[in-house]
């Protein structure tokens, strides 16, 4: 028993020696920034950034051959520390995006032409006269956004219209992609002020379908000081489009604006400062890093 | 010369560590979506492999066998097969590191696979000598290479195959790892 135990402890210490002497001799000098950046990542090797776990991942973002945005688990503050450990500025990197309706044409603001029945589906519903609702551009009002939306961020409203919840809302791009009608739209968190109007038809007749339509009055485009809204043609007709390289979102096209086409939604803003600098704890449960699905 | 040759196709076809011996199934079903990743983790557990081979052999017929601890086999054998992957990590990261990035998590999981530790202890039951050992071990080795890069090229078409939804994934895949083992079975009246 004794030759047993001694043995089995001498070979143990052997190899130990022997792998401790290895360490030393082959040991790799890392990037000091790549040990910084694991040590601030979540750590959870979730693979949502497509990178074999988060030692991969920092290490590719020091070489410079991802961007950290792709951390989804992390968020906008990992991007920002990421950017302090690397010395570059925060903002050359992508913000958060979030879903948003660009239409207010709820049950009371647009007209409806007829009594639909059938199954509750927006595209089944659009394929009948196109759709019930007088506005051939804007939302039909069935919810299939809601029951695309795989984190639960899309409600359906008193007024018909689907209600985004930026808090929630991871911007995967799902209800973008089932909305038959585009009138879902990823913007990023910092733009507050968006033009919920996709009608591009003439201004009296856009107003006579939808109280609350773009009537191409160009009141926005003539008071914005930063020249970034402007009634754009598009062929079919023409709607007011802010460029959000231009926008400084100071909100005076969406004070302006006759028929409220226009709005700032000050929720937008608070979401982007409860997202950065928000500590790690208080973070929502579900990090979107979209492990469960694959498990 | 025969008896090697004997070694050789019974280990890679007849007796295939995977398909026949069904060890080392984590690495067969884990590693085999890729053709290009199969091919690396065939090569990261050929060299563990050949290496441990080796080496266990003359632990047990220099440490083991004299001092007559033969009971002590599985332990010494998995405390070898630990330190011989972390040894071989640590090397391949100093000379090879395009190489070692490319195996990435899969070195380190070559310790808890079980066709390392299966072919070390087949050595010792057959009672081979060390150059047929090292043989064995090398045959295992392609064998297990084999399985894998035939599992990943079956896998790799199944991408555009229309299987039915429960049957996605892990289903089809032990579906075909059976129907691979059937037909390996074909080979038992070669020798």
């Amino acid at each position: 028993m004794f030759v047993a135990v001694i043995s089995l402890a001498v070979m143990g210490a052997l190899f130990g020696i022997i792998l401790g002497i290895a360490g030393k001799k082959f040991a790799v000098e890392n990037d000091p920034r790549v040990d910084k950046i694991i040590e601030i990542m979540p750590g959870a090797n979730c693979g949502a950034c497509g990178l074999a776990g988060c030692a991969v991942f920092a290490e590719a973002v020091v070489a410079g051959e991802v961007n950290p945005k792709l951390c989804t688990p992390g968020g906008a503050g990992l991007y920002e520390k990421i950017a302090a450990i690397m010395g570059t500025d925060a903002e050359s990197y992508e913000e958060r995006k979030v879903a948003r309706l660009l239409c207010q044409g709820g049950v009371e603001q647009c007209r409806v032409l007829f009594d639909y029945k059938g199954v509750e589906d927006c595209h089944l519903a659009l394929a009948s006269f196109k759709g019930p609702k007088s506005c051939n551009y804007g939302c039909v009002r069935m919810g299939n956004c809601s029951r695309a939306c795989p984190f639960g961020a899309i409600q359906m409203g008193a007024d018909g219209l689907p209600v985004v919840d930026c808090y929630i809302c991871t911007g995967c791009n799902k209800c973008v992609v089932e909305c038959p009608q585009q009138t879902l739209k990823l913007i990023g968190v910092s733009h507050s002020v968006v033009v919920h109007c996709l009608n591009s038809d003439k201004g009296k007749d856009a107003r006579l379908i939808c109280s609350t339509a773009c009537i191409k009055c160009k009141i926005c485009e003539k008071n914005c000081p930063e020249n970034a809204v402007h009634v754009e043609d598009f062929g079919s007709g023409t709607l007011a489009v802010i460029d959000y390289e231009k926008c400084t979102d100071c909100g005076i096209c969406a004070a302006k604006c006759p028929t409220r086409a226009i709005q700032k939604n000050d929720s937008i803003s608070e979401a982007v400062l409860l997202k950065i600098g928000k500590p790690k704890d208080e973070e929502p449960a579900c990090q979107s890093c979209g492990l469960c699905k694959t498990v | 010369m025969q008896e090697y040759l004997i070694i050789i196709i019974s280990a890679v076809l007849i007796n295939n560590i995977v398909l026949s011996q069904f060890l080392g199934i984590c690495p067969f079903l884990g590693v085999s979506k890729k053709l290009s990743s199969s091919l690396g983790m065939g090569g990261a557990v050929s060299f563990v492999l050949v290496l441990s081979g080796a080496i266990t052999w003359l632990v047990r017929h220099y440490i083991l066998v004299p001092f007559d601890i033969g009971y002590m086999q599985t332990v010494a054998f998995i405390l070898i097969i630990a330190s011989l992957v972390q040894f071989v990590e640590m090397v391949m990261r100093k000379f090879t590191p395009p190489l070692y990035k490319a195996l990435g998590i899969y070195l380190p999981l070559i310790t808890t696979n079980c066709a390392v530790l299966g072919v070390a202890i087949i050595n010792i039951q057959k009672d081979f000598s060390f150059g047929r050992a090292m043989v064995h071990s090398l045959s295992h080795a392609a064998g297990f290479t084999l399985a894998l890069v035939l599992m990943s090229g079956i896998r790799e078409r199944m991408e555009d195959a229309d299987i039915p939804e429960s049957m996605q994934g892990t289903p089809i895949a032990l579906l075909i790892a059976a129907l691979m083992s059937i037909s390996f079975l074909g080979f038992s009246g070669l020798i």
